[in-house]
């Protein structure tokens, strides 16, 4: 967590990542904070949401888990009306900006909502809806602003400077928490206003679908028609079957504090040491993608992860293995999230962009649900460590076969 | 530039607004009462008042009398003899450090174990000998935000500490059972303090465990029995009985015959029932400590409000 701090200023400074903000454009840039502001303020509140409930509220934490799964999949579905409205209405930025807005109200939702489940329920729904709305608009947006010969540089960018958010949101709460002494509506309360912020920024600095309107038609059914050109079919569904054969990261976590005996005091640092790796080579890992081709990249992500699955259950158990493998799995996240949207990018007209882009997220988003429960399931008939070597035998299998079988043109 | 004047200024409002707001939060916190001198003399009620979180008390004959609030902060509290248990969220981890106090007659502290997890449930073996606890844990589990219990007990007379009961050999039918996900809740020790029951959690399913603490070994009694709590004669044990996904009911075990009777709490109650004597169970529900006949008849009757974890002195 406290890795933060220090590539925070590294970016501050600008040492290696100077030039490639300033090869961006500006839009691109201003996406990126706003995603970093917004992620700092939605952080906060998944760090303390769990103890809120459960000390603060009394609440029972296995209902809780139960009803946020439930939350994850409805997003799904309304990723793709956004994006579809953000095209047919031609206002990708209102739709993101109202997506952004809606979040940013259930802060004070959540104050407002007090000790009532199902209030909090409700709330956290709309909250999901808000993120579910603005995730298509915004990715379309990126695409739309950047050339489309340095479409991986750009949503690397954007990645990193979300995630540079995400470091942060925990700290801020953490600080909020000593500074009211423990009080969680202070914790809402200021993570509404920095989620306020990041609607402010969006709304002066971020410019809505730059250049020139294609003025196709956009409808359901030509939204449809997008699955029906070849090459934009394989990289949604290749991407929703990677999905599919992908194992979760609280499942490589897991085995890692399983294998390596982590003390649970330590165990959510995990996901900062996916995240450090992750915000460190977006940037490059997307410039590799423009010119090495996007598509290879997000293969070679997949690749890195299986890598990371077999390290994990090999015969070996050094602890540097542990690290590479968290490495590795860094480099999965770096190589495939932004990637796979510079790959999609050009295989959608342009008024067609957010849908498409939506279409992709939400294939990719539904596979990893389901990969889930299969894996779950999985674990508790064979165990850890086989459901582990399965799973990575079956991507490597995906991979192998989105790589030769139907493949997508650089 | 008119831009950028209106970015900074709407930015530095909104800090300067959340900034106030967190400040203020602080005030509201300070406690405005003084602390009393709270010990465990016997015919006290003790709880956690929950408005300020610190460990309140009323007589035990008179519940409605105005509560004296001592300085201690705790989010579970329980009392046995001599001995005290607090279980107490670390200010200002993320995620949450639980420390578990071990305090004397005048609630003063003299043991501390710190252990990774949220509070849940905290008990004083009858001879005030041992203290047990159950915090739920985070990232033990596979489902993204799901939750584990870790149930785990301090011998306060050798200072042993045993982090978990999780590698209890437990049979099941005479079988020896395994189980990656097993998971324990809800300790309560009789007063001989050696026996003692739990909650096993395994693959969907719920076990009443007694066990046999010097010879360190258990058996499943039944299923559905969760969070039990053992009456003073050490005949019966109270427990919470799943109706539904999230809605538990009241009940006590027979353990001689293993006949249940359901009392008469009609609401949903997530709590470890406390035995304020072998005929009245204490519980507490919606921000109140309430009481209930242990035979089934009668109501439920708030004994007091804005109170949570509920202790009763001998």
């Amino acid at each position: 967590m406290y890795i933060a701090a220090g590539r925070t200023s590294d970016l501050a400074a600008g040492t290696d990542r100077a030039p490639a903000l300033k090869r961006v454009s500006a839009n691109v840039v201003a996406l990126g904070a706003v995603s970093l502001v917004t992620d700092v303020s939605s952080e906060m509140v998944t760090a303390v949401l769990p103890l809120y409930l459960v000390l603060g509220l009394g609440l029972n934490p296995l209902q809780f888990g139960l009803l946020d799964g439930l939350y994850a999949g409805a997003t799904a579905v309304v990723r793709v009306l956004g994006g579809h409205l953000a095209d047919r209405w031609r206002r990708l930025k209102a739709v993101a900006g109202f997506g952004y807005g809606l979040s940013a109200v259930c802060k004070l939702g959540l104050v407002a909502a007090g000790s009532s489940v199902a209030a909090i329920g409700v709330v956290l729904a709309a909250d999901r809806t808000g993120k579910g709305l603005r995730t298509g608009p915004r990715d379309a947006l990126i695409s739309l602003s950047s050339e489309p010969e340095t479409l991986g540089r750009s949503f690397g960018v954007h990645r990193a400077m979300d995630t540079v958010g995400a470091f942060l949101g925990p700290l801020v709460a953490m600080a909020v928490l000593a500074l009211s002494l423990g009080s969680y509506p202070s914790v809402f309360v200021t993570s509404f206003c920095v989620a306020a912020i990041a609607v402010l920024l969006l709304a002066l600095f971020v410019r809505d679908r730059p250049g020139a309107v294609d003025r196709a038609a956009v409808s359901f059914r030509a939204a449809a028609g997008l699955l029906r050109t070849r090459d934009f079919r394989r990289v949604a569904l290749w991407a929703a079957l990677l999905g599919l054969v992908t194992v979760g990261d609280s499942f490589v976590y897991l085995v890692l504090q399983r294998r390596w005996e982590i003390a649970a005091t330590y165990f959510p640092l995990l996901p900062l040491g996916t995240a450090g790796v992750y915000l460190v080579l977006a940037v490059p890992l997307g410039k590799l993608a423009d010119r090495a081709g996007r598509w290879p990249v997000f293969l070679g992500g997949h690749a890195a992860l299986v890598v990371a699955l077999v390290l994990l259950c090999g015969p070996q158990a050094g602890l540097w293995l542990a690290v590479v493998a968290l490495g590795l799995h860094g480099v999965f996240y770096a190589a495939t999230d932004g990637v796979l949207m510079a790959a999609a990018g050009p295989l959608i007209p342009a008024g067609l962009r957010a849908t498409g882009m939506a279409v992709v997220q939400t294939g990719q988003a539904v596979a990893r649900m389901l990969s889930s429960v299969l894996f779950g399931l999985a674990w508790t008939l064979w165990d850890l460590r086989p459901a582990v070597l399965v799973a990575a035998v079956c991507l490597a299998a995906v991979v192998l076969a989105a790589a030769f079988v139907k493949p997508v043109r650089p | 530039m008119k831009k950028l004047v209106l970015a900074l200024t709407g930015t530095a409002l909104l800090v300067a607004a959340a900034v106030t707001y967190t400040v203020s939060a602080r005030h509201g916190a300070a406690d405005a009462e003084p602390a009393a001198q709270l010990t465990l003399a016997p015919g006290r009620l003790l709880f956690r008042d929950t408005a300020t979180g610190r460990v309140g008390a009323v007589p035990l004959g008179d519940p409605q009398a105005k509560r004296q609030l001592g300085d201690l902060k705790c989010d579970r509290f329980a009392v046995a003899k001599q001995t005290a248990a607090c279980l107490a969220v670390k200010p200002g981890t993320l995620p949450a450090v639980t420390e578990v106090r071990v305090l004397d007659d005048h609630l003063a502290v003299r043991h501390t174990e710190t252990l990774p997890g949220t509070p849940s449930r905290a008990r004083v073996s009858p001879d005030g000998k041992r203290v047990y606890w159950t915090l739920f844990v985070t990232g033990d589990s596979y489902a993204q935000t799901g939750f584990s219990t870790r149930a785990g007990l301090y011998e306060a007379d050798t200072g042993q500490l045993v982090k978990t009961i999780e590698e209890l050999p437990v049979f099941v039918g005479g079988n020896r059972y395994f189980a990656a996900d097993a998971n324990y809740w809800g300790i309560t020790f009789a007063p001989d303090g050696n026996r003692f029951y739990a909650t096993l959690g395994s693959k969907g399913t719920t076990y009443l465990v007694e066990a046999d603490y010097a010879r360190y070994r258990g058996k499943t009694l039944r299923e559905n029995v969760e969070c039990p709590s053992l009456s003073p004669d050490g005949k019966r044990v109270a427990f919470k009985k799943k109706v539904a996904d999230g809605v538990w009911r009241l009940a006590v075990l027979e353990l001689g015959t293993l006949e249940e009777t359901a009392l008469a709490e009609s609401r949903s109650v997530d709590d470890q029932a406390l035995w304020q004597d072998d005929g009245t169970i204490l519980y507490g529900l919606d921000n109140a400590v309430w009481a209930v006949p242990a035979d089934g008849s009668g109501t439920p009757r708030k004994l007091v409000a804005d109170a949570a974890s509920p202790a009763v002195t001998g």
